[in-house]
């Protein structure tokens, strides 16, 4: 039996993964374990940007994945980014194993407004599916319902479902057994 | 339409950008190549179609700007997209100016790309309806054939694709029931300009007060009755072409409207004020002798020499009789499908009878006497007494008058015969009603 791996990379936060589980079991029926990653991310640190480089975070997560993972989500409170672009909410192996996800620019906190852990804990959410989706070979999809719309600002994860769209569904059932 | 559909092509000489770049395109499942500079790209970018080429400015070799010249040259229809990492407003300015859709700088911001695959998707769509929306209106927009195999009709055809080139003003010249309508229409439907409509204003048709409303249209009580603004002819003509039909039938008033209107593209409506400017082909047909119309006053010489500058002369049938068995089967085998009757041919006696007959009305003429046949027709050929031609029946034939006098005879006796019914003497003889009072007139035609 395989399972989904949520890889909590230090710096982290407290999060309440409960809801997220729960939905991981009924979106990609995949059996979840909650592990604390021994990476440390000063490696991947940019001083010019300020930032993490993702895929050098992505590589190292993939190295220490357990034997039997069907992906691995890594998350952090750290600012990712990769080569060329500003920044990331998260990146994935399409079809491949392992995805990482940075909760810095979900909070509301960044934008200069109040805490609001509630949103936080759905856009968290959102993003983790989404990462995940792309490792059970879904591409982004136009539906803005669905949770595979790619999303570029917070309002865009705030304006999408957690749901995957009824197509993406379908997409899905050759990855399961 | 999907990202699925949309093809990449990537060129930068940086391996971790083109990866990046790479990976973020494949998220949406669009199909992605990459290109470590600009000899590889165009070797790529040859025989196939890509939605979006991404290209860094700054490369060893031939740069991005450039290479965007050469890729443009190759296919318009790609948006091409500049990346750089060195931002300066010249550079932008200059790729913009050489063609690129649009300017990235590093770090790209996420949103920027969303957004250009959203574009891109949107353009895809967008051509593809187009091309389907061209398509139907070439299929609709084509005329009703124009048949004949005879050299005069073969010539016609072949002025016809050539001034449909151009945006030349037509006058088409001929008799009643020739085709010039037909000939108007696949002017038209040949030229740039067949995306747009053909308007016909038959000059004949209106008294003068009406026909200038028809034309320019009117404001809101610009006369009594005038409750809305209504458009004009000219305007709906805007981009298509305007065809005049019976052009020598209009008031001198008209003439010296017309010809304003055709030499600035400018005009108002009636009542208004406004200028509205328009764009159309003119495209004019007479049965009429404008030239001693201009001799007489009748006609303003400007406006035949503006209408006048390339002229077709549509022979009339009886000069092509060699059409006319064509025509015939063109015609029997169009109304025994419409009719669904399953009428086979004529009679030698029918068809020997339609080739000798003068058919002062034309095509039109053949087409009705045809048609008539067809709805009377009891058997599988129609016989000499299905047609209502007055050739034999009613004793005269072409060797006894000149043509002139066969078509005086022709009208009197459709007159007759219709009880002087001019509606119904006109459609018999294939012609307006306006034509046919103008006949009567010119013969001296009498009850």
């Amino acid at each position: 039996m395989s399972y989904v791996y949520i890889s909590l990379i230090e710096p982290t936060g407290n999060h309440d993964l409960e809801g997220l589980i729960g939905e991981i079991q009924k979106v990609f029926r995949s059996e979840t374990r909650i592990i604390k990653s021994k990476i440390d991310i000063s490696s991947a640190y940019d001083p010019v940007r300020f930032q993490y480089d993702a895929s050098a975070l992505l590589l190292r997560l993939l190295e220490d994945q357990p034997p039997d993972v069907r992906a691995i989500l890594g998350i952090t409170e750290a600012d990712l980014f990769v080569s060329i672009f500003e920044f990331l909410f998260g990146m994935a192996q399409l079809n491949g194993a392992g995805a990482i996800l940075s909760t810095y620019r979900l909070k509301n906190e960044l934008y200069g407004l109040r805490p609001d852990p509630i949103l936080f804990a759905e856009r968290l959410n959102k993003e983790a599916l989404h990462e995940l989706g792309h490792t059970f070979g879904l591409v982004h999809c136009f539906n803005p319902q669905c949770v595979m719309n790619p999303s570029t600002y917070v309002e865009q994860i705030d304006a999408k479902s957690k749901d995957l769209c009824r197509q993406c569904r379908t997409s899905l059932l050759p990855s399961f057994p | 339409m999907q990202a699925q559909d949309i093809s990449v092509l990537i060129v930068d000489d940086e391996l971790s950008v083109r990866d990046s770049l790479y990976r973020w395109f494949k998220s949406y499942g669009c199909r992605v190549e990459t290109a470590q500079d600009a000899y590889e790209a165009m070797n790529k970018y040859k025989g196939q179609n890509w939605d979006i080429v991404l290209l860094d400015i700054k490369m060893p070799g031939m740069d991005g700007v450039e290479l965007q010249k050469r890729l443009k040259e190759m296919n318009e229809n790609t948006i091409r997209i500049m990346i750089t990492a060195y931002a300066s407003v010249d550079t932008a300015v200059q790729a913009l100016k050489e063609g690129a859709y649009d300017y990235i700088s590093k770090p790209i911001n996420p949103a920027q790309l969303d957004h250009i695959i959203r574009n891109a998707i949107e353009k895809r769509r967008l051509i593809s309806e187009a091309a389907s929306l061209r398509q139907k209106i070439e299929d609709l927009s084509l005329p009703e054939e124009i048949i004949g195999e005879s050299q005069g009709i073969r010539k016609i055809l072949e002025m016809v694709a050539e001034v449909a080139k151009t945006d030349a003003t037509v006058m088409i010249r001929g008799e009643s029931g020739t085709g010039k309508e037909l000939i108007a229409r696949a002017i038209h439907a040949n030229s740039k300009r067949r995306y747009f409509p053909i308007i016909t204003i038959n000059c004949g048709a209106y008294p003068e007060g009406l026909l200038e409303s028809e034309i320019f249209g009117h404001e809101k009580g610009a006369f009594t009755g005038a409750q809305f603004t209504r458009r004009g002819k000219l305007e709906l003509a805007d981009k298509g072409t305007l065809f005049f039909d019976e052009i020598g039938n209009i008031s001198m008033k008209m003439q010296m409207d017309l010809l304003r209107v055709i030499e600035t593209k400018h005009f108002s409506r009636l009542g208004g004020e406004k200028l509205v400017t328009t764009d159309f082909r003119v495209v004019s047909a007479t049965n009429q002798d404008l030239e001693q119309d201009v001799k007489r006053g009748k006609f303003r010489e400007d406006l035949y020499y503006r209408l006048n500058v390339f002229t077709l002369v549509i022979p009339p049938l009886r000069e092509r009789a060699t059409d006319i068995p064509i025509l015939v089967d063109y015609f029997l085998d169009k109304f025994a499908k419409t009719m669904n009757k399953p009428v086979e041919g004529f009679s030698p006696e029918a068809l020997d009878l339609l080739i000798r007959y003068p058919w002062p009305g034309n095509v039109r003429e053949l087409r009705n006497i045809i048609e008539r046949a067809m709805v009377v027709v009891k058997g599988k050929r129609i016989e000499v007494s299905d047609l209502s031609l007055p050739f034999d029946h009613e004793g005269y034939s072409l060797s006894a008058s000149s043509l002139e006098e066969a078509e005086r005879l022709h009208i009197q006796r459709i007159l007759n015969r219709t009880e002087w019914n001019i509606s119904q003497a006109a459609s018999l003889l294939g012609i307006e009603r306006v034509t046919l009072y103008s006949k009567i007139k010119k013969y001296g035609l009498q009850k």
